[in-house]
């Protein structure tokens, strides 16, 4: 069906205007979301989509446009009007022509579990997480979402992809402390309500009554959820072809940017990846290094960014407004420690998320153990400063023990230099799968130990 | 069949299906942007999205579904779904859902529009940005942006209590930006602002900013930035112009009185508040010159409407007068949970998302000064304007903000040009220190405010004015 609209879009567009280079994307869309608050839930949403995507390079001149609409006359208006728009704007040279034939790494994952799963399963996953918690009270979502995609241009490419998501996130609160766990796969049984559920009260209930602690750099451990936060401000200030390009991005290709131990690649098509296996330009994509032992040895582009500097596209065309922000490595990983003859990744005791942060955490003579960054934004992309909050539980450590809450602080911290050569003490041996907030991909990303973190306000200021 | 029998048809079937109340929003949206780098257009796009999302309430939950079908059948399918997913809602219960009383509203409202900006050739847009990014780029700016966005939204909304209202609410705006990107650093400096400016009405917004006037100076000023000192760092006297007052509004304000954050439903994304509802009409928030209206009636404003999107008509009412805290922004849901007996902030981002509650056009009343006035009544400090960056805690309540440029003052006379200000505080003890304001108010509209899961982007207003604040601390870098 999608294959066949995609088809009837391109047919349409030749008989209007021959010679048009023209891209179709059909994307389907079944997503649900079940939230929880004050432990029940209260909202409870599914909807069912269909969008059909034009690209239009005609006489030198590129327009776009989408439908909802997939019946002849939505079909029809769609094109005449993505035509009509591109011989009415101002010509385009720097057009990079269309995705040619190319074949794709694969498929997607699909897992059945999830294209079935109602709003029970959704509700039994929430149930679990809430009744874990002990009587804490409890908020967050489940999700789960299917998605397929057809791309067809008139250079012959024909893309097709699938991927399936399911996501549980959620707090556990205790007198003004909260804690979290989150999780998110492409199968439904990769996820427990019931360890999630357990963790986020562990971490409550080590939470109650913070000391505040005084501005300044510490040593750090970052969890997964807060490491996640780095990781997607490399990917969307530093590794992007834009804003390399335009030379407002730390990355400098060639260069040892980062500490020796850090390797960070973008992987969207292994095993358990989520997500689409080629862009939104028709592209294949491909596990893509970034920095390899600390190197910058590549950044993401699209056709544009690629054909700017004379190379190819990676595989990373987005969907894009403004074309301010440009292609971007949507399926980072921050490469674990080799945990070769290593014990198995298991819960503990206590307000650590897992036993790797709590090894980290016993490396650690005077530092802070932070579960997660909240409202990063970017003071400056071309040094990567970044200023936030932490969130969801703050301790002290001290002689390898975390020894008492703390209260949330702001920090103002280059993210490059938090990882600079020498900076990073320890890396976990496990990473953790966490989806984007915004779009089908996920984020894989090991606990951190950092040798310096600014902190430049408390919670009194 | 019209869109009225569609929602009716969806309303009708999820009473069939068990709801107890049921409401349905039939919506056409169009939307069309452009941008343009360096004299070149880099995207135009032009959407047209349509579809149905029917609510309802089954025993103490809610459901909700949404296709882009809007056939009777599809509607009828839609309307039941709503009402499976909101049973399901009851495996893990809460107290009983109520509405606060809202009797059945009938109407049209469109805002005014003079000239309907997808009428406007886009020859004429495109050069429109393609010359004053030109302008820019040529002067001396590294990157220069430049874009607009135009939506055009028709609702139909019905609910089992006998609503049956019509909108036609037209918006655009747009803005540019230049930015200098020296050997260590990158300058910005925009226009009218790097978010903007954006207002229900028609194409004589984007005339009115006069882009081309503003092109050279924003490229002269953000190459100037590289060059400039830094700004100080320490405790000093901060003027904000308005521009970057509507942000803290928005951030500090706007956000904290959302009922929904108040009673904790969006305690684990978007966060709580600080605003404690026990102390609503017994808290001060401000200076006595504080007066924050949530207001969607205002003519232009980005926030307006005539009804929200579960029927409550537009009406003002103060959240903040004279700095005491009075007023939320609410649902007919959580304002039963509150016990409060007023809703009208709830609304939708596109007819597959929930209606939620969100800002409309929240902002300050006029003060009695002058810009002019705060800098000669200031002996030692920094003004500082346009919005670089925005962080600010999951209660609302401690931000760090950053601008685009700051000048020194001194014996009150602006001095220097400084680059990177940032200032950061607490929200009521900022809001507390808060001694001068202007009676200039400019309605400031963002279009990109994040809400909500399935996320939502938002539509808000915030009139606002420059203003002076005592002991901020100023300067925080990495």
């Amino acid at each position: 069906m999608s294959t066949q609209l995609a088809a009837t879009v391109l047919e349409l567009v030749s008989r209007s205007a021959p010679g048009a280079e023209a891209e179709v994307v059909v994307r389907r869309e079944d997503l649900a979301l079940t939230r929880f608050a004050n432990s029940h839930i209260h909202q409870n949403v599914a909807d069912a989509s269909v969008t059909v995507r034009l690209r239009l390079f005609v006489d030198g001149r590129t327009a776009a446009g989408s439908t909802t609409r997939t019946d002849p006359e939505g079909l029809r208006g769609l094109v005449d009007r993505t035509l009509a728009a591109a011989r009415l704007t101002p010509p385009d040279p720097g057009w990079p022509g269309l995705a040619p034939p190319a074949p794709l790494a694969s498929a997607g994952t699909v897992d059945a579990a999830v294209v079935s799963a109602g709003p029970v399963e959704r509700a039994d996953l929430v149930r679990a997480f809430v009744d874990a918690a002990g009587g804490l009270t409890t908020a967050g979502f489940c999700s789960t979402r299917h998605m397929t995609m057809t791309l067809a241009n008139s250079a012959g490419q024909v893309a097709q992809g699938a991927g399936t998501e399911v996501v549980l996130d959620g707090v556990a609160r205790l007198d003004g402390a909260d804690g979290v766990a989150r999780n998110s796969a492409a199968r439904l049984s990769a996820l427990d309500g019931a360890v999630l559920g357990a963790r986020a009260a562990a971490k409550a209930r080590a939470g109650a009554d913070p000391v505040e602690l005084p501005s300044g750099r510490y040593e750090v451990v970052l969890e997964p959820t807060a490491v996640y936060d780095m990781v997607q401000a490399l990917g969307i200030y530093g590794f992007g072809g834009r804003a390399v390009n335009d030379r407002h991005s730390f990355a400098r290709v060639g260069q040892a940017q980062l500490d020796p131990s850090v390797s960070l690649v973008d992987d969207p098509v292994g095993p358990d990846a989520i997500g689409l296996p080629f862009d939104m330009e028709g592209t294949p994509k491909r596990r893509l290094a970034l920095v390899s032992a600390g190197v910058t040895v590549a950044v993401a582009h699209d056709r544009r960014t690629g054909a700017e500097i004379g190379a190819q596209s990676t595989g990373h065309a987005v969907l894009d407004i403004d074309d301010r922000s440009g292609p971007q490595p949507a399926n980072l990983r921050l490469c674990a420690a080799d945990q070769e003859g290593e014990p198995a990744v298991s819960e503990v005791d206590g307000p650590a998320a897992d036993s790797e942060v709590a090894r980290l955490v016993a490396g650690v003579d005077r530092g802070v153990l932070v579960t997660d960054h909240w409202y990063t934004r970017v003071l400056d992309p071309r040094t990567l400063v970044m200023t936030g909050l932490t969130r969801n539980g703050v301790w002290l450590i001290e002689s390898g023990k975390i020894v008492r809450p703390v209260r949330n602080m702001r920090f103002t911290q280059s993210y490059p230099e938090a990882l600079g050569p020498g900076a990073v003490l320890a890396i976990g041996r496990q990473g953790v799968r966490l989806a984007s907030k915004y779009e089908v991909s996920s984020t894989v990303v090991p606990a951190l130990r950092l040798a310096s973190w600014n902190f430049t306000g408390g919670a009194s200021g | 069949m019209t869109e009225f029998d569609a929602a009716n048809a969806a309303v009708e079937a999820a009473l069939a299906a068990g709801a107890r109340y049921a409401d349905a929003r039939v919506m056409h949206r169009r939307h069309e942007a452009m941008s343009a780098r360096n004299g070149e257009v880099r995207e135009l796009v032009q959407d047209e999205d349509s579809g149905l999302g029917v609510r309802a309430l089954v025993g103490s939950g809610w459901g909700f579904f949404a296709v882009p079908d809007v056939s009777d059948p599809a509607a009828r399918v839609a309307g039941a779904r709503a009402a499976e997913i909101a049973a399901a809602s009851g495996r893990v219960p809460g107290p009983a859902a109520d509405l606060v009383p809202l009797s059945a509203q009938s109407g049209s409202w469109a805002n005014e529009c003079l000239v309907d900006p997808l009428d406007v050739p886009l020859s004429v847009k495109g050069d429109l940005l393609v010359g004053v990014t030109g302008q820019a780029h040529r002067q001396g700016a590294g990157l220069a942006e430049a874009s607009y966005q135009i939506w055009d939204t028709r609702k139909w909304f019905t609910s089992s209590e006998g609503h049956r209202i019509d909108q036609h609410i037209r918006e655009c705006g747009g803005g540019m930006s230049a930015i200098a990107i020296g050997e260590g650093e990158t300058q910005r400096r925009s226009y009218p602002s790097y978010h903007g400016q954006f207002g229900t009405g028609g194409w004589e917004l984007v005339d009115r900013m006069d882009l081309p006037a503003h092109a050279i100076r924003i490229a002269e000023e953000a190459q100037a930035l590289l060059r400039a000192p830094q700004c100080p760092a320490g405790e000093t006297t901060l003027i904000l112009g308005d521009e970057q007052m509507a942000l803290q509004i928005h951030e500090s304000v706007g956000h904290a009185i959302e009922l929904d954050r108040i009673l904790g439903w969006e305690a684990a994304y978007a966060g709580t508040s600080w605003l404690d509802l026990a102390r609503l009409g017994n808290l001060t928030y401000g200076s006595e010159l504080m007066n924050i209206v949530i207001d969607p009636r205002i003519p232009g404003a980005l926030g307006s409407f005539g009804f929200d999107d579960e029927g409550s008509p537009a009406a003002a009412r103060y959240a903040v007068r004279e700095g005491q805290w009075v007023g939320v922004l609410a649902g007919r849901d959580s304002a039963a949970v509150a016990g409060l007996d007023y809703a009208g902030s709830v609304r939708a981002d596109g007819w597959a998302r929930l209606p939620m509650v969100r800002m409309t056009n929240v902002g300050l009343e006029p003060g009695p000064h002058s810009l002019e006035e705060m800098i000669e009544a200031t002996g030692d400090g920094i003004f500082m304007e346009y919005n670089r960056s925005i962080s600010i805690d999951d209660r609302r309540l401690n931000f760090q903000f950053g601008c685009e440029v700051g000048y020194e003052v001194r014996n009150g006379k602006l001095g220097r040009m400084v680059r990177n200000p940032t200032y950061t505080g607490i929200g009521p003890q900022f809001w507390q220190s808060m001694d001068m304001l202007a009676s200039t108010v400019v309605p400031w509209g963002l279009s990109n405010c994040g809400k909500g899961q399935p996320f939502q982007v938002g539509h808000t207003g915030h009139p606002a004015a420059a203003a002076r604040f005592t002991g901020v601390r100023v300067g925080v870098r990495g």
